[in-house]
């Protein structure tokens, strides 16, 4: 049985604003096993970048508890548990390509040779190659996506928190982003937790897919979803694939309130 | 910006308002010269045509307001045809100024940029240092010039340190503003980003805060140079310098020798256009450098 690695027991998290309290998270419980692939689903506004930032030690819970490798998120933070991608590309602009992707290997404090192989194969891997010495805003917005996933890939971290890193890609080249990300994933085993829009994206990926629901963002259903190790994209074809996907989108209209 | 652009978008335009300038000059200059010119020419009894006397209030020797060619005349006679170290150059006099301009400069950004990095680092510092600095500003440099330079010559530090210090003091609060407001500016994404990182204080600043505060860093750094420039010859001043720009002005006002201070005034200000010229090619090539787009 591997280890739990990310464990949230009745997480509550609430913010203040001036238009009186939001009711981001509430009583989500969940225990993430070390190397599953978690997509987390749900319609917009309904918690999931905020549950990834409380795993991610950029929000403090309101209530229950978060542990990540069995330390607080703080702790997991400070010992370099994680890799994140934003939502949005959140490249330095005075860096370039190559100088974004190596970052936080500075930060780290790795030697300059550790850098350069590190960005040469990262870069690689997302097709940015020839890409180096470009500025952010010589890049198309997907290219930059690209880039600020290898950065988060760089670091070569044990888990990675990915807040729709595919969402502003068009559907070849996410396509073939899913393929690599699902390569590196059973090659490395890392833990990853996934925040997506797409169906198709979450089965295809995941081993289990959380659905979320909104106002209070809650968990509403877990889903199993393993599809066997060395699957391809010709796989969205067959009839588990689809009964899944099936599935997914019934628990997505049930938990979605209409009344508003 | 091609030869056709550059004439059409600039020297047209400052040829234009210099044009009216000099118009608007020659008109004053014969106002407030003619009645002087009247009354002397009744006291010395000389008739002249209407033509000789507007040219009479164009040369006279000491005028009230002197004429765009003499004050170009006089500029021309002290820089061009005296050896630039001669006491009677102006070239001399902007260097001795402008020595001192730099060095007060120099201070008064490390000293602008320090107490930013304090401010932004230490709350305690944001609330108590910063209604200190804005009093600083609204004590009229006058009345602080000649305070700093006696006070300086009684503990026996006279000469550029002095002038330097005042330019230190104008010069330190636009680019400790700016700064404050630079190393504030990266956003809130870039700030989670190096919070996934753990990164340091140290490397939080090295690394976001100053790259992101170029751009504040250069804006401030223009405003802190022309203000420089006007503390060290305020503080030329005080002292009855022998040399500098601000000498030359006291002396002119002294002896009326109006022109002398016409074109010590120009002078100032080509020392100006060069330094706020400088910072700002400057800024642009390291803006450049650091892959801003072109514009
Ligand atoms: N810093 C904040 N201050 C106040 N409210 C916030 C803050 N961050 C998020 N919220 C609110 O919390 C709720 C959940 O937001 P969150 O960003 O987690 O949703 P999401 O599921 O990621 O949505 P999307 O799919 O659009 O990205 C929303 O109602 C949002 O308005
Ligand atoms: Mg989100």
């Amino acid at each position: 049985m591997p280890e739990t690695v990310i464990s949230a027991r009745n997480l509550d998290l609430t913010f203040e604003t001036n238009d009186g309290p939001v009711h981001a998270l509430k009583d989500i419980t969940l225990d993430i096993a070390e190397g599953e692939f978690i997509s987390l689903i749900g319609p917009s506004g309904c918690g999931k970048t905020t549950l990834l930032r409380v795993i991610a030690d950029l929000e403090k819970p309101t209530g229950g508890t978060m542990s990540v490798n069995g330390m607080t998120p703080g702790q997991a933070r400070l010992a370099r548990a994680y890799g994140y991608v934003f939502q949005q590309a959140a490249l330095l602009p005075w860096r370039t390509i190559e100088k974004n992707v190596g970052l936080p290997l500075e930060v780290m404090g790795l030697d300059a040779a550790t850098r350069k192989s590190r960005i040469a194969s990262n870069l690689e891997l997302v097709n940015l190659a020839g890409f180096e010495k470009k500025f952010p805003w010589q890049l198309s917005g997907g290219m930059q996506q690209r880039a600020s996933i290898a950065r988060a890939l760089a670091v070569e971290p044990a888990m990675l928190l990915m807040d729709e890193p595919f969402g502003a890609l068009d559907e070849i080249v996410r396509d073939h982003l899913n393929e690599q990300l699902l390569k590196l994933w059973a090659k490395t085993k890392k833990t990853v937790v996934f925040v997506t829009h797409s169906i198709p994206e979450a089965v295809f990926l995941s081993t289990r897919i959380v659905v979320m629901s909104p106002r209070p963002g809650r968990i509403h259903e877990i889903i199993e979803c393993d599809l066997g190790a060395d699957r391809s994209l010709d796989i969205r074809e067959t009839p588990e694939f689809l009964k899944i996907a099936h599935q997914v989108r019934e628990g997505l209209k049930a938990g979605h309130s209409y009344d508003e | 910006m091609s030869e056709r652009g550059f004439i059409q978008d600039r020297l047209v335009p400052v040829g234009s308002i210099l044009m009216v300038i000099l118009v608007i000059w020659y008109i004053a200059a014969y106002a407030m010269n003619a009645p002087f010119q009247r009354d002397f020419d009744r006291r010395t009894d000389v008739t002249r045509t209407g033509t000789e006397f507007l040219l009479a209030t164009m040369s006279q020797p000491k005028p009230t307001m002197p004429a765009p060619h003499q004050v170009a005349e006089n500029l021309w006679k002290n820089t061009l045809t005296v050896k630039p170290w001669s006491k009677r150059s102006l070239v001399y006099h902007s260097w001795i100024t402008l020595s001192a301009t730099l060095l007060g400069f120099a201070m008064g950004t490390a000293l602008g940029v320090a107490i930013a990095i304090g401010i932004v680092h230490i709350p305690a510092l944001d609330r108590s240092l910063l209604p200190w600095i804005i009093t600083s500003q609204t004590i009229p440099i006058l009345a602080v010039a000649p305070m700093i330079i006696v006070l300086l010559s009684a503990i026996g530090v006279t000469g550029l340190l002095p002038k330097a210090l005042i330019s230190t003091y104008l010069s330190f609060f636009p680019v400790a503003v700016g700064m404050v407001k630079g190393l504030r500016s990266p956003d809130i994404l870039h700030l989670d980003l190096m919070r996934t990182y753990s990164a340091t204080k140290l490397q939080l600043l090295w690394k976001l805060r100053i790259p992101a505060s170029v751009p504040f860093f250069f804006t401030s750094m223009k405003v802190a140079i022309a203000a420089s420039l006007i503390g060290a010859i305020v503080g030329e001043l005080p002292t009855g310098a022998v040399a500098g720009i601000g000498s030359k002005l006291l002396a002119g006002s002294y002896y009326s020798q109006t022109i002398d201070i016409f074109a010590a005034l120009i002078a100032g200000s080509i020392v100006a256009i060069m330094l706020v010229s400088f910072v700002d090619i400057l800024g642009r090539f390291v803006n450049a450098r650091m892959g801003a787009k072109q514009s």
